[in-house]
C-alpha cells in the first residue's frame, strides 16, 4: 500500500518541501492554525514534532518551542486530536517526529494505531537507531504508517543497507553533525552522503537539520535529494512573535512561501 | 551493528543515528583495548600509585557496638578526589586517549564527577570541558573552583531545569556535533550501551577489593551490603562481585521529602521508559514526559537510574529502599560523631539504610556499607540544614 508520502514523492516534479512545526506551539489551539497556514502556503509534507521534555537531538530554537508547547499542556492525547483536526480538512501528507519515551509510554502498538487513526502517514523517532528499530517498524507497518528512519554521514554502507530494508516513506538524512538549528551552509560530507545513499536506496532521500537557504536546497537537490526538511527557521518565526497571533501567521506564511519558491 | 546491549529487557542504545558510529567505536575499544596488558598496566599504575588504591575496609568498633552487628565501611572517601568517581574517570580517560580522542566532555551535578574528570584530564594531558546546570553551578561553588583550578572548562547549561539531567542532554548534543575527536566521559552506569557496562567494569574494583578484604579479615562473606543509588555506579561496582553469593544487597535511593513529596527514588516509585539512551525506570508523567527529581544530595538528584539496577530489582536480587532528606542529614551527623568520619550526603543515605536494616541482623553478622565519598563538599549545606543540632 502506498501512503500519501509515497504518492507525493512519485508525483513530484521538483524537490518537495517538508515543513516542520512543533505540536502545541505556541499553544494547542493556535498550533492547528499554524499547521493550516503552512499547508496553505504550499508545503508538500507537514512534519509535526511531538514535544518531549529532553530533546537531545534538538538545538535551542526547537528546544524553546518544545518548552512552550509543554508549558501550554501539550501531551500525546492532544497531539492526536490536533492531527485529526488537521486531517479532517486536508489530504497533505503528515509526518510525526518524536522521541522514544512518549511512544513507549503509550505502548508502541497503540501509539502507531492511534497515529494512523488520527491521520498521520509517517512516524520518525529521533532516538531510535537501527539497533532499537524493530518493534517500532513492525508496529508502524501493522498500522499502515511509514517507518521513517534516520541516516547520517557517520552511517556505514553496511548499516545503510539494513536501514533501507527496514525504512518506509523516505530516509531522513541528518545533514549536519550536530543538533537541529539554523545554519545555512552546505556540508560537502552531506552532498557525498546523498550520492552514496542514492546508489543504494530506492527510497526518497530528504536531508534535514540546519537547512534554511535556497543555495542549500539547490546543492542538495542537484546531488539527488528528493526534498528538504526545514524546521528551525520556521519555528523561529513562531517563537519571535509569541502573543501576536496575527503577525505570527503571516510571518510563517511568508517564510513557507519563500521556501516553496526555492524548490526548483 | 551492536548486539546484546541489554540487562534483561533494560538498557539498549536509544540515541540519534549520528552517535551510533561513536558507540560502535567505543564498544570496539572497550572489547579490544581494555583487556590488553598494556592498558591494564597503565590502569594499575593510575589506580594504585596515583589514586591511592586499594582503599581500606575499615572495621568500625563504635558503629558495631551501636548497631549490634559487625559493621565495615569500604572507604572510597579516602580515594584521591574524595569519591569513587575517579575509578571510572581514569579508566575512560585512558581508553579515550588510546582511541586517539583529544577532547573529553563530561556532565556533572554535584561536581564530583566533574572534578574526577578534570583530575584525569590533567593527569593524562587531555582537554576537559564539563557541562553543569546553572542551578548546580550556583549551589556547588567549591567544586566549580576545583575544576577550574585543575584546568577544566565549566560550561553552564541554561536549558530545562538547569541541573544534572539537562547537563547530560547538553553533553549528548555536544558529542553529536563533535563525535569524531571527542569522548563523552559519562559519570555513572547510565546512558546508551556500552556505557552502563563500561562504567560498571571500571567501578567493580570496589567490590573486588571488598570481597578479598572481608575474606581475609573474617574468613567469610558478608551477610549484607548497602550502597546508595543515584545513577548507581558505586552500588554496581560494589555489588557485582557478590551477585553470585548469598549476601543480601541493599540500594538506598533518595526519598527526598518523603511520601507524597518530591523525590529521586526512581526504582521505588518510577516506571520503565527511555531517557538518555537507555530503557530503565524513570520518574515521569503518564505521557512519558520526564519530571524533575529532588534530593538533598545533588549526586542522587536524577530522574533515571542505571538499567542494570532496574534488572536487579525486577529479578529480586537487590532490595531498593527510600531514605528521606531528613534521615540522610541525620545519618551524616551520626557517622561523623560516632566514628569521626564525615560522609558525603549521598553516602549518608547508605548509612541510614544500614541503620534501619541492622536490627534484622545478629551480633556476629557482617554488614558492609559502601562509603562512596567524603562529605567536605556538603559541610556548609548540612550546617544550614542541621541548625541547632550542631
Amino acid at each position: 500500500m502506498t501512503t500519501r508520502i509515497g504518492r507525493a514523492f512519485l508525483a513530484r516534479t521538483r524537490p518537495l518541501l517538508v515543513a516542520c512545526l512543533v505540536a502545541g506551539d505556541p499553544d494547542i489551539r493556535e498550533s492547528l492554525a499554524m499547521i493550516r497556514e503552512v499547508e496553505r502556503a504550499g508545503a508538500d509534507i507537514i512534519e509535526v514534532v511531538m514535544p518531549f521534555s529532553d530533546p537531545v537531538a534538538d538545538g535551542p530554537v526547537m528546544q524553546q518551542a518544545i518548552q512552550r508547547a509543554l508549558s501550554a499542556g501539550m501531551n500525546t492525547d492532544s497531539l492526536f486530536s490536533l492531527i485529526r483536526d488537521f486531517r479532517s480538512e486536508s489530504e497533505t501528507p503528515l509526518v510525526l517526529l518524536t522521541y522514544a519515551n512518549p511512544v513507549v509510554q503509550r505502548g508502541i502498538g497503540a501509539f502507531y494505531r492511534d497515529a494512523a487513526r488520527a491521520g498521520a502517514d509517517g512516524v520518525a523517532v529521533a532516538d531510535v537507531p537501527l539497533e532499537e528499530a524493530e518493534p517500532f517498524c513492525t508496529a508502524a507497518r501493522d498500522a499502515g504508517i511509514d517507518p521513517i528512519l534516520f541516516v547520517s554521514q557517520t552511517t556505514s554502507d553496511t548499516r545503510l543497507e539494513r536501514i533501507v530494508e527496514k525504512a518506509g516513506g523516505f530516509l531522513y538524512l541528518v545533514a549536519a553533525l550536530g543538533v537541529t538549528g539554523v545554519r545555512g551552509n552546505v556540508d560537502p560530507a552531506t552532498i557525498e552522503c546523498i550520492r552514496r545513499i542514492k546508489g543504494i536506496s530506492p527510497l526518497p532521500v530528504v536531508p534535514g537539520f540546519g537547512i534554511s537557504s535556497s543555495h542549500q536546497v539547490q546543492a542538495y537537490s542537484q546531488a539527488g535529494a528528493d526534498g528538504v526538511i526545514v524546521g528551525s527557521v520556521i519555528v523561529k518565526e513562531v517563537g519571535d512573535r509569541v502573543g501576536r497571533p496575527g503577525e505570527m501567521r503571516s510571518a510563517v506564511r511568508e517564510m513557507v512561501r519563500a521556501l516553496v519558491a526555492d524548490m526548483v | 551493528m551492536i548486539e546484546s546491549t541489554r540487562f534483561g529487557e533494560y538498557g539498549g542504545c536509544f540515541v540519534p543515528e549520528t552517535l551510533m558510529a561513536a558507540l560502535e567505536e567505543l564498544e570496539d575499544g572497550f572489547r579490544t583495548i581494555v583487556p590488553g596488558t598494556a592498558f591494564q598496566q597503565e590502569m594499575d599504575y593510575y589506580l594504585h600509585e596515583y589514586a591511592g588504591r586499594k582503599t581500606p575496609l575499615t572495621f568500625c568498633r563504635n558503629l558495631s557496638r551501636d548497631l549490634g552487628c559487625r559493621v565495615y565501611l569500604k572507604r572510597e572517601d579516602l580515594l584521591h578526589s574524595g569519591a569513587h568517581k575517579l575509578n571510572n574517570a581514569l579508566g575512560q580517560a585512558l581508553l579515550a586517549r588510546c582511541m586517539g580522542k583529544r577532547r573529553i566532555i563530561a556532565e556533572t551535578g554535584a561536581g564530583q564527577h566533574g572534578v574526577a574528570t578534570a583530575i584525569a584530564g590533567a593527569a593524562l594531558g587531555m582537554k576537559v570541558e564539563v557541562y553543569m546546570g546553572e542551578e548546580d553551578i550556583a549551589r556547588q561553588a567549591l567544586n566549580v573552583a576545583r575544576m577550574r583550578m585543575l584546568g577544566a572548562s565549566v560550561l553552564p547549561v541554561r536549558s530545562g531545569s538547569r541541573t544534572l539531567k539537562d547537563a547530560i542532554n547538553e553533553a549528548l548534543r555536544d558529542w553529536v556535533a563533535n563525535v569524531r575527536d571527542t569522548h563523552y566521559l559519562i559519570g555513572s552506569v547510565v546512558g546508551p550501551h556500552p556505557f552502563p557496562t563500561l562504567v560498571r567494569d571500571f567501578q567493580t574494583v570496589i567490590g573486588r577489593e571488598t570481597r578479598a578484604q572481608v575474606l581475609e579479615k573474617e574468613g567469610r562473606l558478608p551477610d549484607a551490603i548497602v550502597a546508595c543509588v543515584g545513577g548507581g555506579s558505586n552500588a554496581i561496582g560494589m555489588f557485582t562481585p557478590f551477585l553470585g553469593d548469598r549476601t543480601q544487597l541493599f540500594g538506598a535511593e533518595a526519598g527526598g521529602e518523603g511520601p507524597g513529596g518530591r523525590h529521586g527514588a526512581t526504582l521505588c516509585r518510577g516506571r520503565p521508559g527511555v531517557l538518555h539512551g537507555t530503557y530503565t525506570y524513570l520518574i515521569q508523567d503518564a505521557f512519558g514526559q520526564i519530571l524533575e527529581s529532588h534530593s538533598v544530595s545533588a549526586g542522587l538528584d536524577y530522574p533515571g537510574v542505571g538499567p542494570e539496577h532496574s534488572y536487579l530489582m525486577d529479578k529480586g536480587r537487590v532490595t531498593y529502599r527510600e531514605v528521606t532528606d531528613d534521615e540522610a542529614v541525620d545519618s551524616f551527623l551520626y557517622l561523623s560523631r560516632t566514628e569521626g568520619i564525615i560522609p558525603a550526603l549521598e553516602s549518608a543515605h547508605a548509612v541510614s539504610l544500614a541503620r534501619s536494616i541492622a536490627p534484622d541482623l545478629r551480633n556476629d553478622d557482617i554488614l558492609i556499607v559502601n562509603l562512596s565519598g567524603r562529605g567536605d563538599k556538603d559541610v556548609s549545606q548540612v550546617a544550614a540544614l542541621a541548625g541547632d543540632r550542631l
